[in-house]
């Protein structure tokens, strides 16, 4: 029988290893990809309480969060892409002319 | 329970035999002369060169983040659409307030010229 | 299942609605209308923010609530909603030399710099978490682009996609921090998450505790609290001057009215006692920005640490609390805002075509070359320090003030501690402007007088001296403000 707790927990693995590849890797795509990763752990456990608990507002919710994160996809890649065009290279390590 | 299903299953068999029947009558009845020619892949196109699994040109990517925010919006539509006949006026004017909305960055987008890829 | 129709009430709404139209506005008659020269739009701009704040100031005193009561037009939110209007207005006029200076699209940055307003606002009256958020998304997103808005320069690139990884990274734990606190309470509505956490049970769960700590975490990011401020420096010097003035006076006013909303609302002290946690956050930024601003050479960067000192001293306004920190914080930012706008805009003033003077020895002197600009640098860096009679020593004193009288002696002496060390950085550009030969390679007069730039920077300017001098009716009305 699945209960709210193994949801919970999944989406908290979820969220963690998004977590992770944004702050391991440094190609932003996969970072992004992190990001998104996040972002839809929440979403599960938006839905999981909603489920659970018979309160239609979490559904909702994740209607607004998939939004958001095609919003900040359409933003993201367009500074990937103007930074490639810039400078040919995107990696975050080589991304330091700010600092001091 | 099962019978919510069924116009859904129709909807399934009419669909797959439209398609199967439209190819299935044109490969019956229509007549077939192959050549060389032919036989390419892009008949009369250009003669193809190199792989194509080259990069693409970048342009390409603004037609695909247009789609991917046009795109997402539809998932507002299903809610809306479940609700809508319990307060069709209602809900008809918030629609088209929200499609306005979109409509004012479709026009953004096309006067600035994020449509033309040649 | 069976749709319950929210109650639809725009008019308090209207401060945010406002702006968000003459954003539209503003893309289609960019598009549309023909013409070369696009200025007028920026006047476009400035009538939609003129007629926000006519609503904001007509929506007082109504305490108005709409949509189920996620959104609340009460006074604190109008005065943060003030606020955020008056910054980007000044941003508007801080930005046409600028921009023109540098071939940038006018239409465009005013349609993402208004979005950014309108979510700034939506942010301030929100008074459910789902609503906070996507005010947060609403001006997060235009300021990511907004700081690579100067897309042939690296350093604004770099701005950019730093401020847009950090910014959704944290974006995704201040969600997750709501998510729970759905899950534990059954609620995003602030008042409802209050009334959940009145019982012991919910209140003690560890996933109620987890999410209050999320929350924390995200608004942490966005006012630039350590330990959560490591992109500001970047960020803030990397992006077009203007850009930074906007950011870090609006996204803070913003960021503050929720953060206080919420840790004042949902979680009342008796319940969650956050304050400790708080108080140590508001420490630990104070000290990390001034000594962090003591070394740099640049000055946007420096007014960076700076903007991190003060969010540290925003917070002990929070930590202390009730009326007393409410109306300090709202005295608070108000200040903070005019003094940072006039000294950068004092530092866009000193710039030269698409050349800038940001380091200290760039503006060695400039107090020869550009008086004006840098009087009025002078006079906002000295408010900034806390030196009466200036805007600053009123805020400063305000917030010090309420610490002492709730108790929090001990963060009081940090806080003041803490600015006798920020007085060196503030006053070390001075001297350098004052007191040293100029430097070479800068004209004695600019091509043409930038007005637009000029007539922001001055009023900023007096707005410092007046809250200084007659700190009574500013005083009066943030008290106001909290009245319910």
């Amino acid at each position: 029988m699945l209960t709210v707790t193994h949801f919970t927990v999944l989406s908290a693995i979820l969220f963690s290893l998004g977590a992770l590849a944004v702050l391991i890797r440094r190609n932003p795509l996969i970072m992004f990809m992190g990001i998104e990763l996040m972002l839809n752990a929440v979403n599960l456990a938006f839905v999981a309480f909603s489920r659970f608990m018979e309160n239609m507002d979490g559904q909702v919710f994740v209607f607004i969060v998939l939004t958001v994160a095609a919003a900040e996809v359409a933003v993201g890649l367009a500074l990937v892409v103007a930074i490639f065009r810039a400078r040919d290279n995107v990696d975050m390590d080589e991304i330091d002319l700010l600092k001091g | 329970m099962s019978g919510d299903y069924f116009p859904l299953f129709v909807m399934l068999v009419v669909s797959v035999a439209f398609a199967a029947i439209g190819v299935g009558v044109s490969a019956l009845l229509g007549p077939r002369r192959p050549t060389a020619i032919k036989g390419q892949t892009y008949e009369s196109g250009m003669p193809s060169i190199g792989t194509a699994r080259r990069r693409v040109w970048v342009r390409y990517y603004l037609v695909a983040v247009v789609f991917i925010l046009f795109d997402i919006e539809i998932i507002f539509f299903y809610p809306w659409a479940v609700v809508f006949r319990q307060a069709p006026i209602f809900l008809l004017v918030e629609m088209l307030a929200f499609v306005t909305i979109l409509l004012v960055g479709y026009i953004y987008v096309w006067r600035k010229g994020g449509f033309d890829w040649y | 299942m069976l749709l319950t129709l929210p109650e639809i009430n725009l008019y308090p709404l209207l401060p945010a609605l406002i702006p968000a139209v003459t954003a539209m506005l503003v893309m289609l008659a960019d598009v549309l209308l023909p013409g070369k020269n696009k200025s007028w739009l920026a006047l476009l701009a400035l009538v939609g923010l003129a007629a926000a704040s006519y609503f904001t100031v007509m929506l007082f005193g109504a305490n108005l609530s709409a949509f189920n009561a996620s959104i609340v037009a009460d006074n604190f939110a109008l005065g943060i909603a003030l606020v955020i209007l008056g910054a980007g207005a000044a941003t508007i006029l801080l930005s046409l030399d600028y921009l023109r200076a540098r071939q940038l699209d006018l239409g465009e940055y005013l349609a993402l710099l208004l979005g950014a307003v309108s979510g700034m606002i939506l942010m301030a009256l929100a008074n459910d978490l789902i609503v906070i958020f996507l005010g947060l998304e609403l001006f997060s997103l235009p300021l990511y682009v907004l700081s690579a808005f100067w897309r042939t320069n690296d350093r604004s690139l770099e701005a950019g996609m730093k401020y847009f990884l950090l910014g959704s990274f944290s974006s995704a734990f201040f969600l997750y921090g709501i998510a729970l606190l759905y899950g534990a309470t059954d609620a995003t509505n602030l008042t409802k998450i209050s009334a959940a956490a009145s019982e012991p049970t919910v209140a003690s769960n560890p996933m109620f505790l987890m999410g209050a700590a999320l929350l924390i975490v995200g608004f942490g990011f966005k006012v630039g609290l350590a330990p959560f401020q490591w992109w500001i420096p970047d960020v803030y010097e990397g992006a077009p001057t203007p850009i930074t003035a906007f950011m870090s006076v609006a996204t803070k006013a913003a960021a503050f009215a929720a953060f206080f909303r919420a840790f004042m609302v949902a979680f009342p002290s008796a319940v969650v006692d956050w304050q400790f946690v708080l108080a140590l956050l508001a420490v630990v930024s104070m000290t990390v920005g001034n000594v962090a601003a003591l070394t740099q050479t640049n000055l946007k960067r420096m007014l960076a640490y700076s903007s991190i000192a003060n969010a540290g001293y925003i917070l002990i306004a929070l930590v202390v609390g009730g009326q007393a920190g409410l109306s300090a914080a709202l005295f608070y930012l108000a200040a903070y805002t005019v003094m940072n706008l006039g000294a950068f805009g004092g530092l866009v003033a000193m710039g030269q075509g698409d050349q800038e003077r940001l380091t200290l020895d760039e503006l060695a002197g400039a107090a020869q070359t550009k008086p004006w600009a840098a009087a009025a640098m002078a006079i906002s860096l000295l408010s900034l320090a806390g030196f009466p009679p200036f805007a600053g020593f009123v805020a400063k004193f305000f917030v010090f003030g309420a610490a002492v009288n709730a108790g929090y002696v001990w963060l009081a002496v940090i806080g003041v501690l803490n600015s006798l060390v920020s007085v060196y950085y503030y006053l070390h550009p001075i001297v350098k402007m004052y007191m040293n030969p100029p430097a070479e390679g800068w004209a004695q007069a600019p091509a043409r007088a930038p007005i637009f730039l000029a007539v922001a920077v001055i009023v900023a300017v007096l707005l410092t001296i007046a809250m200084g001098l007659f700190p009574g009716g500013m005083l009066n009305f943030a008290q106001a403000a909290m009245v319910k």
